[in-house]
């Protein structure tokens, strides 16, 4: 028995390569490494992008204080659509390679898109209310957003109905690929058709249309849901590569450290 | 500082139904995610753990026998 239990089975490389890291064994204890100072990225950012969103950044001048829900709506629905990609992306890498790990990444990053998107549309109904005068409108952004969101539910179902995981990951994986196309639709949804949906308050090519403190507040608050996201997806990829990996020696050590650990465990 | 008093804070200039109401679902969202991603991570390690166990009450059986 080796002194390092995750160190035996290391798959062999020469030297550095990217796909070193591809395989499970090699990159729990990776994943496992990131973990903290993830989360205490992702805390710092939170706190700094709420304290600049209500301490800092003005009452708008139209919307007066309803607009707050900005810093939680506009980052929430970027990711929406940022987690589908990179879902669909992992999912077109596990096809194209047929590597283990891609696929085990699509399906932890799902709940985290479902919930983004959910949080997308829960805050912006909230939002709707006070500036539309409704909660709900079937235009094109706020129904392509659905339908994201039941993306999302539709590929979790019907992974967790297969029972096979080879098969459950390539019925996955077509979903995740087809419902792409999605993503550039809710994105350019404010221009190609007429929505009550205002258009972007940012983009690479204009300057922003909003207060500089009321943006500096949103950007921390996006890129604190990326650090969230990163953690939180490194957990569940974790669990799941305990979860189909039980049968490789990898894991028996694993178990064999947690044994000699925690023999209640 | 945008707010006069903790009272003018919560009530958002009128639209703390919504503000607040986006707010708090977010983080019970986030909270219950955080708990289930938790509890399937020590699921999962505690089944590792269980396999090697139980390998080893096999194994000390075959050894008596």
């Amino acid at each position: 028995m080796s002194d390092s239990p995750l160190t035996a089975t290391r798959a062999p490389s020469s030297g550095f390569s990217l796909f070193h890291y591809a395989s499970p064994q090699t990159f729990f204890p990776l994943a496992g490494k990131l973990l903290w100072p993830t989360w205490i990225i992702a805390i710092v950012l939170t706190i700094a992008g709420l304290y600049t969103g209500f301490f800092i950044a003005p009452t708008d001048a139209t919307q007066g204080d309803s607009y707050r829900i900005i810093f939680i709506h506009v980052p929430a629905a970027w990711m929406s659509m940022v987690v589908y990609l990179v879902m669909a992306f992992w999912c077109a890498v596990g096809l194209i390679f047929n590597t283990r790990l891609s696929f085990m990444m699509s399906s932890a990053l799902a709940p985290t898109g479902a919930l983004w998107a959910f949080i997308a549309l829960w805050t912006g109904a909230l939002w709707g209310k006070p500036t539309w005068g409704t909660y709900w409108v079937w235009d094109a952004r706020l129904t392509s957003e659905l339908i994201l969101f039941f993306l999302y539910c539709g590929y979790m179902a019907l992974q967790a109905a297969i029972d096979d995981p080879r098969r459950a990951d390539r019925a996955g994986a077509l979903i995740a690929i087809v419902g792409a196309i999605n993503v550039p639709i809710i994105y350019f949804s404010v221009k190609w058709w007429n929505t009550l949906h205002q258009g972007a308050s940012v983009s690479l090519t204009q300057s922003p249309s909003m207060a500089s403190t009321m943006l500096t507040g949103m950007l921390l608050m996006a890129l604190a849901a990326w650090a969230y996201t990163i953690g939180v997806a490194l957990v569940r990829v974790r669990a799941i590569m305990i979860e189909r990996e039980r049968h490789t020696d990898w894991v028996r050590q694993l178990g064999n450290a947690a044994q000699a650990g925690d023999i209640k465990a | 500082m945008n707010w006069e008093s903790a009272s003018h804070f919560w009530a958002m200039g009128g639209y703390g139904f919504f503000v607040w109401g986006s707010y708090a679902v977010t983080a019970v969202l986030i909270a219950a995610e955080l708990a289930l991603v938790a509890r399937r991570m020590r699921a999962a390690r505690a089944g590792a753990a269980r396999d090697v166990a139980l390998e080893r009450i096999d194994a000390d059986r075959r050894g008596r026998a």
